[in-house]
């Protein structure tokens, strides 16, 4: 039982499926329904895809997995629907401290980048993602989901997969065009493919313990303790979440039983010792856990898909799980979408696999490199650290050395296929490859940001300063634009309002404070060209049509 | 990027060879390999060109054969 949370338990409900004389056909099964898949299925249901999700389970994740959110992950579940209500209940942090052994070495304020609508991350337990995710799943048409529904059995040939489900009241039979398996770390799917996740375990148990306490005693930091004197030669985490639960992370070393480190008599002691003997708190849950870091060769086997932690796992430094799953499906549902409508060949499916795996091993890179600096392999590599440690509290030049988890943000796909290498020059973070950055717009008048406009289908950015810049020959050429199979709506971005006689899937925003036109280095007649996942796919320094077409068939996975 | 120097540099070979040194006279090993390890890292930063670092790297171990797994 927990104190400050209940948990929901879902209806088993019989499908008519389960009364078919054969396997009922869908175009898209979900398996899992953690993060990752209901992410999934929303996406999918939004697009008007009907989608089926598959759970073994009937209730959310028990215990709090995934706790930060960075800024991606909120932009996409903006776009899901369930942004607000993780920025509601989450709690926003800015501070970090770094101590070593008894000492504060510094503290860093990961103040965000003002005129973003979502903030650099969030804090929040993973049941209560789970929970808006149930409820924005429940209230889409497209959507089924389906507790207490095993897959037991795939198997797939050219045309489509089958699957065996195994449910209280026995088994029934489904098929689908394509199946996407976000059913975690241990993979079900991915065993019955016969595939592997492959990389390197990481010898080393961490406990983690959720406590609740007065949120006066502790303000909402994140404090990354190496070598704290009440927990020698290991490390401790400490970071806030919702309904003032805290979660501590201690590192226990391989040798810890895990089984002893759970009991509440072992637990208690080391929390008091960190915290202090007068400081009140309640044990909320705990668990110990170990880790790898490791995903499978492909992300694409033939109709099947895997996403999130069944294509990859990496260690919790960096909060790097639940981040990059989003990211996953926020790539993969458009294009599914797009070649089940015929307006892209099925070598697009492969992109999802290459840009994600790409994705993969920098996150992966970046988790292992601070698990290598938070927990020494050898004796030398701890003489380096220590002495980075005791440099970085008097010598700045140091502080960049000091790694306690390198925060997720989204990988920079910049060796994909899919883009348009730059002809132009700009000189800008934003690249072919990489999330559309955001600001503040003024859209039909009212007061929103560029992310909440963009998405879901091919989007243009034009840049114009005055009536000149859009003559009515371009304003044509944008309105045939807005008119293709694949439509690119185009928003001309301005920094004043202009009266203009616009074509359908056209508009015009104003840029209110300039940030957006200054972050992608634009300029009159800057042409932008984004994906579906809001990805920049092309640039031009002035609009061409044709490279446009060309541009977009490229991200559509023509060669 | 410049080339790591290999040439001599220093103006005055002998006296730095000697603050090197003196730098460990009292130290145990411990104490040695924390003191070596914090000089490697302020090298390492005013230095601030990857790849001269990373040939400097290169030729310290250039002389232990590759270690079988």
């Amino acid at each position: 039982m927990f104190k400050t949370y209940t948990f929901p338990e879902f209806d088993y409900v019989r499908s008519v499926d389960q009364d078919a004389a054969g396997a009922t056909h869908h175009p898209v099964i979900v398996v899992g329904a953690g993060p990752i898949g209901m992410a999934a299925a929303i996406d999918f249901a939004q697009y008007g895809v009907n989608v089926v999700v598959l759970d073994d389970n009937n209730t959310v994740s028990v215990g709090s997995r995934a706790v930060c959110y960075a800024k991606r992950f909120l932009d996409i579940s903006d776009r899901l629907g369930i942004g607000q209500r993780c920025i509601d209940k989450g709690v926003t942090w800015n501070l970090g401290r770094v101590f070593f052994e008894d000492e504060e070495i510094y503290n860093f304020n990961m103040l965000p980048e003002e005129h973003h609508r979502r903030p650099g991350f969030i804090n929040l337990q993973q049941y209560y993602l789970e929970e808006y995710m149930v409820d924005r799943v429940n209230e889409l048409e497209a959507a089924d989901l389906r507790w207490k529904n095993k897959v037991v059995k795939v198997d797939q040939t050219d045309d489509v997969v089958r699957l065996t489900v195994e449910t209280p009241e026995g088994p029934y039979e489904l098929t689908c065009d394509y199946l996407v398996a976000c059913d975690g770390a241990s993979s079900n799917v991915r065993s019955q493919c016969g595939l592997e996740s492959k990389g390197q375990i990481f010898h080393d148990r961490f406990l983690i313990a959720d406590v609740i306490m007065d949120p006066k005693n502790f303000p909402p930091e994140r404090w990354f303790w190496f070598n704290p004197p009440f927990h020698e030669g290991q490390s401790t985490l400490l970071h806030r979440q919702a309904d003032n639960v805290w979660r501590i992370d201690f590192d226990l070393g391989w040798d810890a039983d895990p089984e002893e480190e759970k009991k509440p008599e072992n637990i208690i002691p080391r929390v008091k010792a960190f915290l202090g003997e007068d400081v009140e708190f309640d044990l909320e849950w705990a668990s110990v856990y170990t880790f790898t870091c490791r995903r499978m060769d492909e992300f694409r086997h033939g109709r099947i898909f895997f996403a999130g932690d069944a294509a990859h796992q990496v260690s919790p430094f960096g909060a790097r799980g639940a981040n990059s799953g989003i990211e996953d499906t926020d790539n993969l549902t458009w294009k599914i979408k797009a070649v089940m409508d015929g307006l892209a060949p099925t070598e697009l499916l492969n992109s999802y696999s290459d840009e994600r795996t790409f994705a993969a091993d920098e996150n992966i890179l970046n988790s292992t490199r601070s698990t290598d600096f938070i927990t020494p392999k050898n004796e030398q590599n701890r003489v380096f650290r220590d002495a980075v440690l005791k440099l970085a509290k008097n010598y700045t030049f140091a502080r960049p050395l000091v790694n306690s988890g390198r925060l997720s943000v989204p990988p920079f796909l910049t060796e994909s296929w899919l883009n348009t290498e730059d002809t132009d020059k700009f000189d800008c973070k934003v690249v072919p490859g990489a999330p559309c950055t955001d600001g503040p717009i003024q859209r039909n008048g009212e007061e929103t940001f560029l992310l909440s406009s963009l998405g879901n289908t091919f989007n243009g950015l034009l840049f114009v300063e005055n009536r000149s810049d859009a003559e009515d020959a371009v304003l044509e050429q944008l309105g045939q634009l807005a008119q293709l199979p694949m439509p690119v709506k185009t928003f001309l971005v301005s920094n004043h309002e202009m009266d203009l006689q616009l074509p359908e899937g056209v508009e015009l925003v104003v840029d209110t404070k300039g940030v957006v036109k200054q972050r992608l280095d634009a300029q009159a007649g800057t042409f932008y060209l984004t994906r579906p996942d809001q990805l920049v796919t092309a640039r031009m320094r002035q609009f061409d049509k044709a490279a446009v077409i060309a541009a977009q068939s490229k991200a559509l996975g023509n060669k | 990027m410049a080339n790591l120097i290999l040439e001599p540099n220093l103006p005055d070979a002998d006296a730095f060879y000697k603050e090197l040194t003196d730098l460990h006279r009292d130290l145990n090993n411990e104490q040695s390999r924390d003191v070596n390890a914090r000089l490697i890292l302020l090298l390492s930063n005013h230095i601030g060109d990857h790849e001269a670092l990373s040939q400097a790297m290169n030729i310290a171990r250039e002389h232990i054969p590759p270690q079988g797994e």
